[in-house]
């Protein structure tokens, strides 16, 4: 019932409506709750509204981190 | 698909169970419940719990809004669209649950009940406008994820000036559930669910944030992660929690920040203070009545709230008798503990709410993990 999904704004509309890209499948859904969203941004997708900003140098930081405990096992295993 | 697929790696999936292991303590045993059905629903699709070790045990909670529906809301959803004539519009998650008399959504339709499903609940405002001459009700359900696009259309209905739409509204609060289960006997006296900390949902946190989680890290010492829905984010939420309760911590910590701050969405939690206020009490299935754990429709926005409009009383409705969803979403039983599980009950033909949606963990357990149940047997 809360999933929602990352999707890029590929195009901004009236009334605070935007297109979205899901890996080439296009939806219009609505801008209403979020402030500063622009063209190429990712957006959290859930019922048709974008819920929040997403922040790709987070998302990248995790990622660093998920390979972090891998860099530590090796070290451990050697 | 970008900020999907790196958070699915196998690989990445295998290091991270591999330092669970290794930082799990063998010399004790770690409890944790996933609040989320989303989570629910990765741990089992993924088979999140297979790369656990023994020791480290997941317990499924009540954070699944379909789950948590009790029969007589969706009585009176029915009963609206039987007796009352109205266009009912509805996620299509809610339209399998049974209802009283062998009823469900989907069951009154068939009896000629006009009951629509939508994906938004712009789409049934658009309904209503198209229909001007009908009645058209919004079955509004989910926790607070779901709630500001309901609070977002009331306004616009009431800015659009249109009189034919109303909501019904089921929308229920994380933060009084998790309070429900911490203060369960269950969990403070009998000690039958032993609980070490909580996997944060990941989609309400992005609308309300991680600070209303503090109170339960402070007041009742348990750890608290908040985790994305990929299987990635799990893991790493449960090493995370693993850390915490080996060095004695219970703090709230954020794993999915690419998402979620500790203010969460201020736009969407104005929009609904705005339009809702908190209900005295809400049944829950599972959890029963709950104090201060959903919302109503304000005084001000009155035209639009489908109880008032049609003076709908709530009647409470006792579940099939040997159906365990109660105690399942409590975390006091498991799936497979059921009688009906899998026998009577299947998600083609659901007796309880937790084999309705994907998110439940009886249907997440059918789907992904009931033939793991089995012993398998060599042919001789």
């Amino acid at each position: 019932m809360c999933l929602a999904i990352p999707a890029r704004i590929a195009e901004k509309l009236d009334n605070d409506m935007a297109l979205i890209d899901l890996g080439g499948v296009r939806k219009e859904i609505s801008l209403a709750l979020v402030d500063d969203v622009a063209v190429g941004d990712y957006v959290i997708v859930h019922v048709g509204y974008a819920l929040t900003k997403l922040d790709p140098e987070e998302a990248e930081r995790t990622l660093k981190l998920f390979a972090e405990a891998g860099m530590v096992q090796t070290e451990g295993a050697s | 698909m970008k900020y999907v697929d790196e958070f699915r790696d196998g690989e990445l999936a295998r290091t991270l169970a591999a330092k669970i292991a290794r930082d799990a303590d063998s010399g004790r045993s770690y409890s944790f419940m996933e609040f989320c059905g989303g989570h629910t629903h990765a741990i089992s699709r993924y088979g999140v719990s297979d790369l656990l070790p023994a020791n480290v045990r997941m317990i499924h909670g009540p954070g699944c809004p379909v789950c948590v529906l009790p029969i007589g809301r969706i009585d009176l959803a029915i009963k609206l669209a039987l007796e009352r004539g109205v266009i009912l519009c509805s996620y299509g998650d809610t339209l399998r649950i049974p209802a009283s008399e062998s009823l469900s959504l989907l069951k009154a339709k068939a009896r000629g009940a006009d009951i629509r499903m939508v994906y938004s609940a712009a789409d049934a405002l658009a309904i209503a406008q198209q229909n001007p001459q009908r009645e058209v009700v919004f079955f509004a359900i989910g926790f607070e994820t779901t709630t500001p696009p309901t609070a977002l259309v009331i306004k616009q209905a009431e800015a659009a000036r249109v009189t034919n739409f109303s909501v019904l509204c089921n929308h229920v609060l994380t933060p009084s559930a998790i309070i429900t289960i911490l203060e369960s006997p269950e969990v403070r006296k009998l000690g039958t669910v032993p609980l070490d900390g909580f996997v944060g949902p990941a989609h309400v946190s992005t609308v309300i944030g991680s600070r209303p989680y503090e109170f339960f890290a402070e007041e009742y010492r348990k750890p608290v992660v908040i985790a994305g829905f990929e299987p990635l984010d799990v893991m790493q939420a449960i090493l995370m929690l693993v850390t915490q309760v080996n060095e004695g911590r219970a703090e709230v910590e954020n794993e999915f920040t690419r998402a979620v701050t500790r203010d969460g969405n201020q736009k969407a939690q104005a929009l609904v203070s705005e339009v809702f206020e908190l209900r005295c009490s809400f049944e829950w299935r599972g959890l029963g009545e709950v104090p201060y754990s959903a919302l109503r429709i304000r005084a001000s926005y009155r035209l639009f709230d489908a109880e008032a409009r049609f003076g709908l009383a709530y009647r409470p409705v006792p579940d099939n008798k040997a159906c365990e969803c109660g105690a399942i979403l409590r975390g006091v039983k498991k799936p497979t503990d059921c009688k009906l599980f899998a026998t009577v009950c299947t998600p083609e033909n659901p007796m309880g709410s937790c084999m309705v949606s994907s998110e439940g963990a009886c249907a997440a357990h059918y789907s992904y993990g009931r033939f793991k149940d089995i012993e398998v047997v060599v042919a001789a």
